[in-house]
């Protein structure tokens, strides 16, 4: 979608500095000069057309307690679709991608807990047409991007 | 410790914010709040760092960027830290970890790289190198995504 000077301006706002009060909308709209009904408009029209995502809270994963791992495992080319069926049928797995390497199928996983991570782990270990798989926990975290380019 | 009120909170937060007057006072009345305690509830996840953010998000900012590779890094154990910290300090570098190595797996930092090319991914990685001394590497190109959620906690 083409945003103009005002809708990179709201975006900016909404991205960065959320109003937390009770008539968020209105706030923005009167430091934009536009009335609480436009900042609503213009807002739905980003969500509809997907340049946002979502509007609410970006989560911290580890500060709500979960645990998670970056995993990797081998497997044939062949079987790679029934693979990525069981891998993805978690819904603690959010990210899976293919990629160039002997370990071929690389995934993230969170879970509520350590235990419940090490069962996961261990279903999907037991699919018969997965030979290996590497799990890999952040042990320092040196970056997390958050991209406001769009803005 | 988070109370159930907390993770009724949370889910109702990942539903995303009503575009209404007073989007606050409709999520409070699901859950038998008040608008300002609800509002004060999400000032202190914010300042305790259960949310990282409160506000937009937008689609991944990888549009345009094609190729996006890992890159691993096998740095010595005493070296990892200060090499972490310098690798983080690229603009090209969207993320940057240490994890551990393992039995057929000696690569112990990984950072994301995203770029218009596989040359220009390639290019990144020797600038990193370069620029930190560290040579044993390798660049993991993604073939194709499998799948991309954003999580749902406590569902």
């Amino acid at each position: 979608m083409e945003l103009d000077s005002l809708d990179r301006k709201l975006l900016k706002i909404i991205q960065a500095d959320f109003p937390l009060v009770p008539e968020p909308y209105r706030a923005i709209g009167e430091a934009l000069e536009i009335t609480e009904d436009e900042v609503i408009a213009r807002i739905k029209n980003m969500v509809d057309s997907g340049l946002i995502r979502r509007l609410g809270g970006i989560f911290d994963s580890r500060r709500l307690g979960y645990r998670g791992a970056l995993c990797a495992v081998k497997t044939d080319s062949d079987s790679i679709s029934q693979v990525a069926a069981v891998v993805n049928s978690f819904s603690g797995v959010t990210h899976n991608y293919l990629r160039e390497h002997d370990y071929n199928m690389w995934f993230t996983i969170l879970a509520e807990s350590e235990e419940k991570l090490e069962e996961i782990v261990s279903e999907i270990n037991k699919h018969p047409l997965i030979q290996e798989i590497i799990v890999l926990p952040a042990e320092k975290i040196f970056k997390i991007k958050v991209n406001f380019d769009l803005a | 410790m988070l109370t159930e009120q907390d993770k009724q909170i949370i889910r109702e937060l990942q539903n995303g914010l009503p575009l209404v007057s007073r989007p606050f006072k409709v999520i409070a009345g699901k859950l038998n709040m008040t608008e300002e305690g609800l509002i004060e509830r999400i000032r202190s996840f914010i300042a305790g760092g259960q949310i990282r953010r409160f506000g937009a998000a937008v689609r991944h900012q990888d549009l345009g960027y094609l190729y996006n590779a890992m890159v691993v890094w096998d740095v010595s154990d005493e070296k990892a830290t200060e090499t972490g910290l310098m690798m983080a300090d690229f603009e090209e570098v969207t993320h940057c970890y240490q994890r551990p190595r393992c039995l057929g797996w000696p690569y112990n930092l990984f950072t994301m790289v995203h770029g218009l090319s596989r040359e220009e991914c390639v290019r990144i990685a020797e600038k990193i190198s370069k620029a930190t001394g560290e040579k044993n590497y390798k660049l993991l190109f993604s073939t194709a995504e499998l799948k991309k959620s954003s999580m749902r906690y406590f569902e």
